[in-house]
Order: C-alpha cells, then sequence, then structure tokens
C-alpha cells in the first residue's frame, strides 16, 4: 500500500517569526504530499495587538484566499478535520522564533565541562545567558542568590555530577536556586531545566516543584567525564522555550491546542529537519538569518550540531551589534564608496524599525554587508563549537554537502547572485557544495509536521521545495593570486562542453541551467584541494542544474580582502559582476 | 496589512498605565487629579539577601536548631539583635549581621532581606486616575495633544516648553546653549556632538525634543539626568512636518516628556503631551490601523530622512524596488506633490 495511503491528511503549519507569521497548506497530489502554497502576515506578538494568535489567523485567512479554499469557519475557528467537502485541515503544526532572547542562568559545577555542556545547550535556542554559577564562582552563597533575584531570570539550566558521582556540590547550589526563586515573586518565578547527575532528579523535583514555574528533569547533558550528551535534554529544552513564550504571549496555548501539543521553537524543528536529511550520511549544513537571531545547524551523518545567535539577528539585536564587531569589518563588505557613518546610523535606524527593508541601492549594499559580516561571526563561533574532531585549524567550517540556506535577508536579495556572495562571503564554505534556498522557510515546519507526519517531510523535500541556487567549488590552495589552480570541464546533457582554468583569486561561473543535467571532471593544480583530497581530480562527477550553475570560487580561504578601499570596492563588483549581478 | 502606528494628534484623550518594577504600595486613589510630578505609588527595590547559618552558629544539628530561633517569617530584626540562642548556661547566640526583615527560614539558615531603596512612581502625565491595579500601578485618563517618538532615555519631566528649532532640519549645537533656557524642556533638532548633552545637563535644562542624534552621542544620552526624546531616530534626520507643527504651535505651554524606552512587545513609547482644556472628552487615538488610500504615513528610510505623505493606492502583489527587491507597496504622494513607490514595511501611519 503506498505510504500516502496511510497517511493521507492534509497539514497546515504556522510559523511565527519575529516579522512574520507564515501558513503553509501540505496536501496530497497524485499520491504524494506537495507543499502546496503559503500566506503571510505581520507577527501581532507585540504591541499594540499583543495577540500571537492574530497574526495567525491572518495569515491563514491570505492562504486560504491564494488557496481558493475554505480553511477557517464562520466564527473564524479552524475547520478541523477537513471535511468531505474539501474545507478545512487535518492537521496542524506550529513553530516560532518570535520573542526577545530568554534570560537565562546556567548552572553547573566545573567550568570546562557540566557548565560548558549546559552552557552549549542553552546556546541551543533563544537564550541569552546572564548569568553563570559554578564550583569556582567566588562570590558568596548570599550574592548569589542576590544575582539571581536581580537578574530574575526566566530560564534556569542546571548540569553537574557525572551519572553515579557525588552529589553534595550539586545539592549546594541547588539550594541557592531554591532560596532564589523562593524569593522571586510569584509571576516572575523561573522554569528549570535538570540535566545533571540522575541521582539528584527527585530531589530537584522535591526542591523547587513548588517555587520555580515549572521543573523539567532531563537526561545528564555529561554522563561521564568523556562523553556529552546534549540531545535528549534539547527536546525537553525546546518545550520549556515554549514554556517561557506562552508566558509572554498568553494566545500561543489556544496554537498549542490546535496544534495537538506540537509546538515547537524554529531553530530546533529546523534542526529536527537537518538531522533527518543527514541522515543518510551526509554532512549537512543549514543557516537561518531571521530578524530575531542567526541560527546555524550543522549535522554530520545525524550528529545534529544546533546554534542559535540572538545576538546577530537582523534586526532589533543591531543596536547591539559593535560589541561584537567593528564598522570597519562589516563596511568592508560594501562595494558602493559610503561613509562609515551612514553604517553605524543603519545599524541603530534598523533596531528602531526591524521589519523596514533597504529601499535603495546603497541601503541594499549596507544590509547585505552586515549580513555577511553576521553570517561570518556565527559560522566562526559555530566552528569553534564543534566537537574537536569536526574542528578546523583555520577557523573555518569543515565540509558540508549541501548548505540550506533560509530567511528573508538572504532568499530575497534581488539577485541569486547576490544571494550566493553572501552565502559565500559569510560562510566561506570550502571543497565541493550544493547551495539550495529554502525560500519559503519550510524547512522548520517540516520539521515540526515530521512529529505527525513522518513520510511528509521527505516528499516535500524530494517535490523540489527548496531551490538550487549553485553547486559551488571552493578549492583550498596556497598558490599565489594569478595561478592556475583549477581546470574545469563541463560537459552538458546537451551543448558542447566547456573547458575553463580558474586561477588563484578568481570567481568563475559555468552555467547549467535547472532542469539541465552535466558531469564535471575537476583536475587540481599545484596541489590545490576541491574537496576530494589535495591534488586530487576526479571525472564525470554529475551535476544539476541550478540558477546559477556552477561556480568556482578560488577567491581563497579564508577570504582576504584588499586594505586599500579602492582596490577592495573594485573587487566586490567584479565578483558580483562575475555572478550575474 | 497591519500597519505600524505613531501617535501624532492635535487632540486625543490619552489612557496610559504607570506601573511599579515590582509589587508595592498604591496612594492614589479612583478619580484623583494627579500632576506629572505626583507620586501614584511606592516600593522598595534594590534589595539585598544575607543568608545567616544559625545552625552553624549555635554549633547545633538542624534539626535541634529550629528550637532555639528567636525571630519568626516576616519578622523585623535589628542589626545585632539576638536571632538565635540555646538555653544551657553558657549559651550560645547568634546575632542579625544587619537591619532586617526575616524571608525564609530553613535546613539551619535563615534569610534576611536587608537594604533597598524606595522608589516612588510619578503620575508621569498630567489626568485622573481611573484605575488601580492593585499592587502594582495606576490608570490614568487625561487630554490633550500627543507626539511619540522612537528613542527616549527612560526619564520623565514636566516643564514649559522652549523652541530652539526654526526649521525641521535646524541642528541643535553647544553655541544655542545658555542660562536662559535653565528649567525649560527643548525642542530642538539634530545632535551630533556629545558635548550639547553635557552642557545641557550643566545649565541644567528639564528635558529635550530632537528630532534625531548621532549614534555617538547616545551613551552621553542615557546618561543624561533630563529625558531626552527623540522624533525620528539615528542619523542627521529633519523632524518630521507633523510633529513639527504641532510642537511648533504649542510652544511656552506645560509639556510632559516622558521619555520612557520603547518596548515593542509591551507598546510603551517615549512621548510627549501637551494638557489641553476641553469640554468633552475627544476620541481617544486608534490602536491598530491598517493600510488604506488617504492615510497620513511617515517613510522610514534606513539610511535617509524620513518624509511624510499620503498613501495613493496600495498595489497589488509585489512591486520591484529600484534596488531590486521585491515587496508589498504602496504609491504615496509627498507634500511636494511628488509620488514614490514604498514598500509597506517602511510605512507609518501616523494619526
Amino acid at each position: 500500500m503506498p505510504t500516502s495511503l496511510i497517511e493521507g491528511n492534509s497539514l497546515l503549519a504556522i510559523d511565527i517569526g519575529a516579522v512574520t507569521t507564515r501558513a503553509a497548506y501540505f496536501d496530497v497530489v497524485e499520491g504524494r504530499y506537495r507543499f502546496i502554497s503559503m500566506g503571510q502576515s505581520p507577527t501581532t506578538a507585540s504591541a499594540p495587538l499583543k495577540n500571537v494568535a492574530l497574526g495567525a489567523q491572518m495569515a491563514i485567512e491570505n492562504l486560504q484566499s491564494l488557496l481558493g479554499k475554505q480553511l477557517i469557519d464562520g466564527d473564524g475557528r479552524l475547520t478541523m478535520p477537513s471535511q468531505p467537502d474539501g474545507v478545512g485541515v487535518d492537521c496542524v503544526v506550529t513553530t516560532i522564533s518570535a520573542g526577545p532572547a530568554i534570560k537565562t542562568i546556567v548552572v553547573g559545577l566545573l567550568a570546562d565541562i557540566s557548565l560548558k555542556s549546559i552552557e552549549s545547550l542553552a546556546q541551543t535556542t533563544y537564550t541569552q545567558i546572564v548569568d553563570s554559577i559554578g564550583l569556582n564562582d567566588q562570590r558568596r552563597s548570599d550574592e548569589q542568590v542576590d544575582a539571581i533575584v536581580r537578574t530574575s531570570p526566566e530560564l534556569i539550566m542546571m548540569a553537574g555530577g557525572m551519572d553515579g558521582g557525588a552529589t553534595s556540590s550539586i545539592q549546594k547550589i541547588l539550594e541557592i536556586i531554591g532560596l532564589a526563586a523562593y524569593l522571586l515573586p510569584d509571576n516572575k518565578r523561573p522554569v528549570v531545566l535538570y540535566a545533571g547527575n540522575k541521582a539528584l532528579a527527585h530531589e530537584v523535583t522535591e526542591t523547587l516543584k513548588d517555587i520555580a514555574s515549572f521543573v523539567q528533569i532531563s537526561s545528564n547533558v555529561r554522563p561521564s567525564l568523556q562523553v556529552e550528551d546534549l540531545a535528549p535534554a534539547q527536546r525537553d529544552l525546546a518545550g520549556l522555550v515554549i514554556k517561557v513564550r506562552e508566558q509572554q504571549m498568553p494566545q500561543l496555548a489556544e496554537l498549542r491546542e490546535l496544534s495537538g501539543g506540537i509546538i515547537l521553537p524554529s531553530a530546533y524543528a529546523q534542526g529536527r529537519m537537518i538531522r533527518f536529511l543527514s541522515s543518510s550520511g551526509k554532512d549537512v549544513l543549514s543557516v537561518d538569518a531571521g530578524a530575531s537571531a542567526i541560527s546555524i545547524g550543522a549535522s554530520f551523518d545525524g550528529d545534529l550540531h544546533l546554534n542559535v545567535f540572538p545576538q546577530f539577528g537582523l534586526g532589533e539585536p543591531l543596536a547591539g551589534l559593535l560589541r561584537h564587531t567593528t564598522l570597519a569589518e562589516i563596511a568592508r563588505w560594501i562595494p558602493l564608496d559610503i561613509p562609515m557613518e551612514m553604517v553605524r546610523e543603519y545599524l541603530y535606524q534598523k533596531s528602531l524599525y526591524p521589519a523596514a527593508i533597504p529601499a535603495t541601492l546603497e541601503e541594499l549594499a549596507i544590509e547585505q554587508a552586515i549580513l555577511r559580516q553576521n553570517l561570518l561571526l556565527s559560522a566562526r563561533l559555530m566552528g569553534n563549537r564543534l566537537p574537536p574532531m569536526r574542528r578546523r585549524r583555520d577557523g573555518l567550517l569543515p565540509p558540508f554537502e549541501p548548505i540550506l540556506a533560509s530567511g528573508a535577508a538572504i532568499t530575497g536579495a534581488a539577485t541569486p547572485g547576490q544571494t550566493l556572495l553572501m552565502l559565500l562571503d559569510g560562510l566561506q564554505p570550502t571543497g565541493f557544495v550544493n547551495l539550495a534556498l529554502d525560500q519559503n522557510n519550510l524547512l522548520a515546519m517540516l520539521g515540526a509536521a515530521s512529529e505527525v507526519n513522518s513520510i511528509l517531510p521527505i516528499h516535500v523535500i524530494d517535490s523540489g521545495a527548496l531551490s538550487e541556487l549553485a553547486t559551488v567549488i571552493a578549492p583550498i590552495s596556497k598558490a599565489s593570486f594569478g595561478t592556475p589552480i583549477v581546470q574545469a570541464k563541463l560537459t552538458r546533457s546537451y551543448g558542447n562542453p566547456v573547458t575553463v582554468e580558474v586561477q588563484m583569486g578568481d570567481l568563475q561561473v559555468l552555467p547549467l541551467e535547472n532542469g539541465e543535467t552535466g558531469t564535471l571532471d575537476l583536475r587540481p593544480l599545484r596541489r590545490a584541494d576541491l574537496g576530494f583530497g589535495p591534488g586530487k581530480s576526479i571525472e564525470g562527477l554529475e551535476v544539476y542544474g541550478s540558477s546559477l550553475g556552477i561556480v568556482i570560487d578560488a577567491r581563497g580561504r579564508p577570504l582576504i580582502l584588499p586594505d586599500d578601499a579602492g582596490q577592495r570596492r573594485a573587487l566586490l563588483k567584479k565578483w558580483q559582476a562575475a555572478v550575474g549581478g | 496589512m497591519i500597519a505600524p502606528l505613531t501617535h501624532i494628534l492635535a487632540l486625543t484623550t490619552l489612557v496610559r498605565k504607570r506601573m511599579l518594577p515590582v509589587n508595592g504600595r498604591i496612594i492614589a486613589r479612583v478619580g484623583q487629579k494627579v500632576t506629572p510630578t505626583d507620586v501614584v505609588g511606592d516600593a522598595v527595590i534594590g534589595r539585598k539577601y544575607v543568608i545567616v547559618d544559625f545552625a552553624q552558629g549555635l554549633h547545633l544539628p538542624l534539626k535541634k536548631a529550629a528550637a532555639f530561633l528567636k525571630v519568626k517569617k516576616g519578622q523585623k530584626v535589628a542589626r545585632k539583635e539576638v536571632i538565635a540562642e540555646t538555653t544551657s548556661i553558657f549559651p550560645r547566640t547568634v546575632q542579625s549581621p544587619a537591619d532586617g526583615r526575616v524571608v525564609a527560614i530553613g535546613g539551619g539558615k535563615l534569610v534576611l532581606e536587608t537594604g533597598g531603596s524606595m522608589f516612588e512612581l510619578t503620575a508621569g502625565i498630567p489626568g485622573v486616575v481611573s484605575e488601580i491595579i492593585a499592587d502594582r500601578g495606576v490608570v490614568i485618563r487625561a487630554t490633550g495633544a500627543i507626539v511619540q517618538g522612537v528613542y527616549g532615555n527612560g526619564r520623565v519631566e514636566t516643564g514649559v516648553m522652549v523652541s530652539m528649532i526654526e526649521k525641521p532640519d535646524d541642528i541643535f549645537s553647544n553655541t544655542n546653549l545658555d542660562v536662559s533656557l535653565r528649567g525649560s524642556i527643548i525642542l530642538a533638532g539634530h545632535v551630533n556632538n556629545p558635548a550639547v548633552i553635557k552642557g545641557a545637563a550643566e545649565l541644567p535644562l528639564r528635558g529635550l525634543i530632537l528630532s534625531s542624534i548621532s549614534p555617538s552621542v547616545l551613551s552621553a544620552v542615557a546618561q543624561a539626568p533630563f529625558p531626552i526624546l527623540v522624533t525620528e531616530g539615528f542619523g542627521q534626520r529633519p523632524m518630521n512636518l507633523s510633529a513639527f507643527k504641532l510642537l511648533t504651535t504649542n510652544i511656552k505651554r506645560d509639556v510632559t516628556l516622558n521619555a520612557e524606552f520603547y518596548d515593542r512587545q509591551q507598546g510603551a513609547r517615549p512621548e510627549i503631551f501637551i494638557q489641553l482644556p476641553v469640554t468633552q472628552d475627544p476620541p481617544e487615538p486608534r490602536d491598530v490601523e491598517t493600510f488604506a488610500p488617504g492615510q497620513i504615513v511617515r517613510i522610514c528610510y534606513l539610511s535617509r530622512p524620513s518624509m511624510v505623505g499620503t498613501v495613493v493606492q496600495l498595489r497589488p502583489g509585489l512591486s520591484t524596488l529600484s534596488n531590486g527587491l521585491n515587496a508589498l507597496t504602496a504609491e504615496v504622494r509627498l507634500e511636494s506633490g511628488e509620488q514614490m513607490l514604498v514598500p509597506l514595511t517602511n510605512l507609518e501611519v501616523l494619526g
């Protein structure tokens, strides 16, 4: 029996972003699930409406008009399940990235062990770590209590102790957490995640159950000295993030009810999808550049490493961006002669108007420069947080294939070439990689959908819901600029072969349109590494068409821009022209 | 599509919540007339906690120690007051290390809440208290003119508004400051030099209403001892004509400058309020608008001065902007008569 007949239900996925709420409809077409259409609305989590459900309703109404199909009845209620006449939908899932970063205190024992692991866990979602308490903390107990009461965290994440190990140290810290939670007003008490020595789980629950707003016991993130296991706790943390969001946005509970409980933080849901896509032995990277945060998921054959960077969000967080980088580092990516002060003003003004989009060429150049720099900073941090065996000495990300990108600032660029260069400059991938765009921000929705329908995401991804941007070969070579480092021959299914020799410093495009196929022969010169090992050639590599085709990015890794502003701008313009403007 | 809204209204009824940062005492009553500086509630903030290990002090096991405690939860204690004492011939005592109140007892320890300072919540606007929010705050109703800004430094003050602006694009410099301005709320243009803010603090002024500031001034603005409200944002941006006209026609009036922090989530915005006498309450401003032709809008450029115009038409579907981006747009006619295509995301309805 075909799988589609087993689970042939329509599904509505709602994604609540910081700026935009999307409603996507999936249904069975010719025996397979397909993404049918998407409606949008501004997110209404903030004042004046302060009702996140309204934005969802408006997005669904917009979707209805695009579908030509009723999903909501006359009373404004979603019709569930779908009716024989086609009205309504069978199932709903929700993801959310809207909301301020969650004020979080992390608690552990040793800085390099449990505290580090719990910090890593916190960094997988939309948190802002406001304090850290561990064994090496020099503060007195009452100073620690003061600090917790003063910061009034929304979330406390505790780890510490290996399973079967000593418990007294964590008990002492537990006493402090309990006391501080007790001293906070009832409506300010935090939710608590405990992911430490499991022998203490019961005691943690008993100590905190009446004084924390919610206590979640999870698996130990550091069950032994050598093992860090964040995955089970990530799921529990996702649930706690939703609990915090429900306190901030009470109508989210309505959506949770509507979604049969399937409501997940967008980054977590996207991470699920990336893990799934990599489970067939691939190393997949996803990057989502949103107004509230940049999220990067790196999954190596099903082993997911997820990081959320609220400090690099492209909306309100921009007011604080210069704490993490300099104006010069941002401005170096601008191909136009724009005063540095204008860039600074742009950062602050955009933080006031996070939904505003660049309306002039200058604004677009600044926005894309900021995005490049934020991607670069996020990728660097991500690279450093990967397990040692995955880290590279040069600070670059390890090779991935494919890389999936989402977020309106990336996917909504004026040209595919602009999108490509933002990704290449920001992430600086190496080797052979296909870049694809998630233009409808479906990955997070599909990650949530997989909780209720494991077949749907597979069918939707197979149906071409992602848009192929380019196949990139980014060699690593120590050759000097101008020296040939790659010979490439592209043989299209139809048409004459094209052969090129690419020099160090060049950016070369071999067009291969969407729908076309071909084979690629790559011969490195001077022991350049094209992703198959230093000096190793490859022949007959099957390649598929995309918006831009085959792109050989021989500009060097890490990418170094000229110090001279004039030369640099000329080079940036040359590269932009090379990818079609 | 829902439109962001900035209130610039010559006459309206304003309803504003004023809230304590923590639970406290509300002094005002429903129906009470208040001036902006009237205290409507107070609360103690910034308390510190001291943990006293009395079991250890008494040299007793946890279970036994509690019996020798001489204070109860909620009780006030003075520094050096005996809080625990054994009953033997040679009694051991534990004294309170500070003045405070016992807030928790358990496990052979007690917690004292000490210190803190009194926070007084002022009415912020002149009006009538229409509702009390138990232990937390009040709702005040007032009638008058309002101009909302985009940035505030978190302070509130009231005073006579004096104009130091002739054109919306004026730059306000140190040379504009003199002793005759002392105690006034100054309406001025763009400030690009932190020394202006420091000079204003030395006079001192009672408040500053500015069209825009350079980011380099931000630190001085944040530290200024008086409220500073910015109407347009960062970079050299002239004051929008609607705000400029309304404010300059109310010079020499008492204004309330509530430069509170812009909190998008909760909807708190910095604003200037000018109380005006009325015989009948005018309507409250609308909280929500959807874009429609005829609306007065501000075009919010990210790197250029904003402009004010009127929505002529909402374009169906996506339009391509001059920079190649696709967006939902409106055609907007400027006061000059020029018509332009603007993404809806960059428009704010004024009204």
